[in-house]
């Protein structure tokens, strides 16, 4: 079963780089851009062989995806270093806040999750639905404005900006991991509610074991595998939401760098964030898979 | 002696205790209109459709001695600008109006062309079968698979910004959901009796397609359709909020929230009442799509 889905990935993968290759030559000549003003066609030209745009389509892929297996993106049109330390130097902040938010999302969700489940209170029931619903329509980049307006401003508690210390985590990590929050919290609910109405709850129950017990050892052990595999989904949409996060909160991450790569007409850059933004949300697909067959021992063979 | 209510009681307002289990049921088991919802989305619609006869000036008329005013309920504030000016002294109100034509103008196109786009992959995949079944199920698959936010910015990058762009990103990210549906659907539609005697007694495949199996898909389409606004308002804004979506002089919710971003210090508004514009049209467009769903298939609620 690894093994296909490792197969589908790579499969999934080629075609991206095609996809990616193809786009990217699309969007234009970036030597006007690149070059000063003052440029003469020798430069042009000169620019144009440096990088390879003079040869055929077909070269250009395969050129393209020959370097990719050595790691080679090509070097930025912009910063002249390897387009890949360029994402290299982004990834490692927005890994840091995407995984936080995860951890958070995860933590909080299942929390009120099973909180809402277990209570009996209409109240509860109306307050989680209520968030629920709200998370899903807030976008997270308003959201941060307002964590901004509210926690930077008005009560200047925490940084509106910057990266470095703890306290410039917070407003990005709670922003970014909102909505993730609230669906972790829906989807918690709701398995639990069905974990809770089994034969082996009644049984345990009967059994004389501590509610406390029944709840977070048995009930919550079997509702666990579609969350795990649910938080996993979660982090692509966390990255997603990663990069216009940190365009709210100037993090110097994988967003900061493709939107800047974008404007100017970065190829490489380009190329090389979404390729590394890929497989890293294959990579965190595929551990969750393995993760999910470690944790169920029916799925064990 | 059947009244047995004094009528006091009766007209005494229900505390909020009394009140809060209605709301929850309203909320969850109901399949009563949600009425606020369906009102709001109306208005968005109005606004889109009349905003220029609505809103009380032109979007990109400047006033250049009442810039950055705040809404008119404050002290400050001042009456023509209900909720207050952008840093240019434009009026927020009817750029909020204006928005909401860009908003709900690209998500329509957008959802209408996937819509139709993915349901006949869809209908050719699940009908037919075979090779065409594999590949383009493969494609939904890998379009899929990644982050949808990460191939609109790739396609960004490749075509530009602008209006007609971002409708573009749109369905591109938006058919494969579409297909996957319209495919499953049909596979679980083609196998019933009725369709096989339909078939048995000399229908034809596009007559069986039109009248059988699209009418039993309409439904499902109808709610992610629906599901599907609130979705992409969220992606164009997000798109404009990056400067890579809606282009000025055109006026997008997500335009607007760009510009706020450098008078936060000092005009909430200019942030806020966007925002809250995009919430509160996802939020509406959200539970009537979900109403639509229970009302279509209870089971599929939980």
């Amino acid at each position: 079963m690894i093994l296909s889905r490792l197969a589908q990935a790579a499969v999934t993968f080629l075609l991206l780089t095609f996809l990616v290759f193809v786009l990217a030559r699309l969007t234009g000549d970036p030597a006007p851009l690149v070059l000063s003003a003052d440029a003469t066609l020798d430069d042009f030209a000169f620019f144009r062989r440096q990088y390879g745009l003079d040869r055929n389509f077909v070269l250009q892929y395969l050129t393209f995806l020959s370097n990719l297996f050595s790691l080679d993106f090509g070097n930025s049109f912009r910063y002249r270093v390897p387009a890949l330390d360029v994402v290299l130097a982004g990834i490692g902040p927005t890994l840091k806040l995407t995984g936080l938010s995860m951890l958070i999302s995860g933590f909080v969700g299942v929390a009120l999750g099973t909180f809402a489940a277990v209570s009996k209170s209409r109240v509860v029931d109306f307050t989680v639905n209520l968030v629920a619903s709200i998370g899903q329509a807030v976008p997270s980049f308003w959201l941060g404005l307002m964590m901004i307006i509210l926690f930077s401003i008005t009560f200047p508690v925490f940084p509106s900006s910057g990266y470095g210390t703890a306290a410039h985590y917070v407003l990005p990590a709670v922003t970014l991991s909102f909505f993730a929050t609230s669906s972790i919290i829906r989807l918690t609910r709701v398995n639990m509610q069905e974990a809770l109405k089994s034969d082996f709850v009644h049984m345990e129950r009967v059994l004389g074991l501590s509610e406390r017990r029944v709840v977070l050892r048995h009930a919550l052990r079997n509702a666990s595998l579609p969350i795990v595999t649910y938080v996993g989904l979660q982090f692509g949409l966390l990255l997603s939401g990663a990069i216009v996060t940190e365009r709210v909160f100037s993090w110097p991450g994988l967003g900061q760098v493709i939107v800047g790569a974008i404007l100017n007409r970065d190829y490489p850059v380009i190329q090389a964030t979404v390729l590394v933004t890929a497989i890293l949300f294959m990579l965190v697909n595929l551990v969750v898979d393995i993760l999910v067959v470690i944790m169920d021992p029916r799925l064990r063979s | 002696m059947t009244e047995t209510t004094p009528p006091a009681a009766k007209a005494s307002r229900p505390s909020f205790a009394a009140i809060m289990p209605r709301l929850a049921r309203a909320l969850t088991h109901d399949s009563r209109p949600p009425l606020m919802a369906l009102g709001f989305c109306a208005l968005v619609i109005v606004c889109a459709v009349f905003g220029e006869s609505i809103a009380p000036f032109a979007k990109d008329q400047a006033h250049f001695t009442s810039t950055l005013m705040p809404p008119a309920w404050t002290e400050q504030g001042n009456w023509p600008f209900i909720l207050g000016t952008d840093h240019l002294g434009r009026d927020m109100l009817s750029r909020l109006i204006a928005g909401a034509r860009i908003s709900l103008m690209t998500a329509g196109a957008a959802i209408f062309v996937a819509g139709i786009l993915g349901t006949l992959l869809g209908l050719i995949a699940g009908y037919v079968g075979g090779w065409l079944d594999i590949v383009i199920s493969r494609l939904v698959d890998a379009f899929l698979a990644l982050p949808f936010i990460l191939m609109a910015l790739a396609l960004v990058a490749a075509l530009g910004a602008g209006t007609a762009n971002i409708i573009l990103v749109m369905i591109v990210t938006n058919w494969a959901r579409y297909a996957r549906l319209v495919r499953s659907e049909v596979m679980s539609v083609k196998k019933l009796d009725y369709v096989t005697l339909a078939r048995v007694a000399g229908v034809s495949h596009p007559l069986i397609i039109l009248r059988h199996i699209i009418p039993n898909a309409m439904q499902s389409i109808l709610v992610l359709a629906l599901l599907d606004v609130g979705r992409s308002i969220i992606l164009e804004s997000s798109l404009s909020f990056l400067g890579l979506g809606i282009q000025p002089p055109d006026v997008s919710w997500g335009l607007m929230l760009a510009d706020a971003r450098s008078y936060l210090m000092f005009a909430w508004w200019t942030a806020a009442f966007p925002g809250l514009a995009i919430v509160a049209t996802v939020m509406s467009f959200n539970s009537t799509g979900d109403w639509l769903k229970r009302r279509f298939d209870p089971r599929a609620f939980l």
